[in-house]
């Protein structure tokens, strides 16, 4: 297929890898962010053919990994609600909660359905005016745009059967997070391309000012990932620290206008709880006051609902890049994909999961 | 999650006061939303997450990063040309 098959071509990575080889001198830490590009890397096996002088840590930029427990357990206690039906991207309805997961709430007769997009939403609310409507409105700022204009459209089509359970997180506020933490070892990031094809990538300037690392806005293909690391390289070997864009054919500078004008005027930028990391101070979206008439929290009643995490889970610490799965005493025996005790295990974009399937 | 995949606008129309496109991916139709894409065009490829458009692929650009790497590529095998030279 045009614009993916060029992007996966082995002379190109091959070209890409030795020329990384004879560009790195010393030893270099990158943190890819995105968890899609966490995927890429696993399943071409990039790690294995890098130098190793350079280390990849695979960073917490997988919604489904980062939904907090109770955002879990919340979204549990409205589906499982009798006039309700909720709705929701197929990779969060495996998230285990602290007791159960959206499937089971589906086996044991609730009425939960995976959606391709929230459009499919609300056709499902037009379709059920005696139902109320939940969709579970999670994702980075890539999936924040479509989440908001289904509120928008939901208002404009009078549908009060209609609401969102807003769980959604910001990744700037995230990369900020990382690089203040005195444990840190990273010195240059890849930033996420389809984030930035929203959001554009002027936010990440600043914070590469101040904390004096790289950031590469890379996209999705081996062949992108590659160059991408061939980019941050250039940029420590030669004690440089700018952010540039690999993945020109898809994000421009200033990103989106008509998507991010939308945002603004769905949502506030609030604190948020990260899955295994705790709260990042404005790192997330909740709906504008405006909306609150579709918000699923206030509408349930569910806003009370607080859990913490297993003991066992080094989920925070994989996320953070510190220890990589194969490190936790649970990895592949007490948590498989079939019975995930912690969210990276859950979806194939989670770092756990991704060694898992190719890197055992 | 965050995946988007590039597909190619085959028509484009109206469906509930929003701007639709039917486009392909290698074949494969889906309806997508071109809402925040007002300038895209039959023919144009998009980048499409959960049935939005997020914006155009620049072909220029596009073209412009294969270079690079096809440049990378005939410089690495110039390399390999002159260590197996120097080693002979
Ligand atoms: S292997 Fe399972 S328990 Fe261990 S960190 Fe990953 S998700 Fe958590």
């Amino acid at each position: 297929m045009k614009y993916l098959d060029e992007y996966r071509d082995a002379k190109a990575a091959q070209a890409l890898i030795q020329k990384i080889k004879s560009t790195s001198k010393k030893s270099w830490v990158i943190m890819e962010i995105c968890g899609g590009q966490t995927h890429t890397i696993l399943k071409y096996g990039i790690e294995e053919l890098l130098p190793t002088n350079i280390t990849l840590v695979h960073g917490p930029g997988c919604p489904v990994c980062v939904t907090p427990l109770e955002m879990i357990d919340k979204a549990i206690a409205i589906a499982s609600l009798k006039d309700v039906i909720f709705t929701s991207y197929g990779d969060m309805l495996r998230v285990p909660g602290s007791k159960s997961d959206l499937l089971n709430v589906k086996a044991n007769g609730g009425d939960v359905r995976m959606v391709y997009s929230p459009l499919d939403a609300l056709k499902i609310s037009e379709l059920n005016p005696d139902k109320k409507v939940v969709f579970f409105s999670v994702g980075f700022e890539t999936t924040a745009p479509p989440n908001a204009m289904a509120v928008v459209e939901a208002q404009r089509r009078k549908l009060n059967n209609f609401s969102i359970l807003c769980a959604h997180v910001l990744v700037p506020p995230a990369i900020e997070a990382l690089l203040s933490s005195r444990e840190s070892r990273i010195q240059a990031f890849l930033a996420a391309g389809h984030v930035c094809t929203v959001m554009g990538y002027s936010e990440y300037i600043p914070i590469s000012k101040e904390y004096n690392t790289p950031i590469v806005v890379t996209g999705f293909e081996p062949v992108d990932i590659l160059q991408g690391i061939l980019m941050a390289v250039q940029q420590l070997e030669e004690s440089r620290c700018e952010v540039e864009n690999q993945y020109s054919r898809s994000v421009r500078l200033e990103g989106n206008p008509i998507a991010k004008k939308l945002l603004t005027e769905t949502f506030d930028i609030v604190d948020r709880k990260w899955r295994g990391i705790g709260t990042i101070p404005q790192s997330g979206y909740r709906l504008k006051e405006k909306y609150s008439s579709f918000d699923a929290e206030k509408i349930f009643n569910v806003e009370y609902i607080t859990k913490e995490e297993s003991p066992l889970c080094i989920a925070g610490e994989v996320l953070q890049g510190l220890k990589k799965p194969t490190e936790c005493s649970a990895f592949g025996t007490l948590c498989k994909p079939e019975s995930p005790l912690g969210a990276p295990m859950v979806s194939t974009e989670g770092a756990c999961a991704a060694y898992f399937h190719y890197h055992k | 999650m965050c995946l988007a995949v590039p597909g190619k606008i085959i028509t484009i129309e109206e469906v509930d006061s929003l701007r639709m496109a039917k486009v392909s991916f290698g074949g494969v139709m889906k309806q997508i939303c071109l809402e925040w894409v007002p300038e895209a065009k039959i023919g144009d490829y998009v980048i499409v997450h959960v049935g939005f458009a997020l914006n155009i692929v620049d072909e220029k650009e596009a073209e412009e990063t294969l270079k690079m790497i096809s440049e990378i590529e005939a410089l690495m095998i110039e390399e390999e040309k002159q260590n197996t030279t120097s080693a002979e």
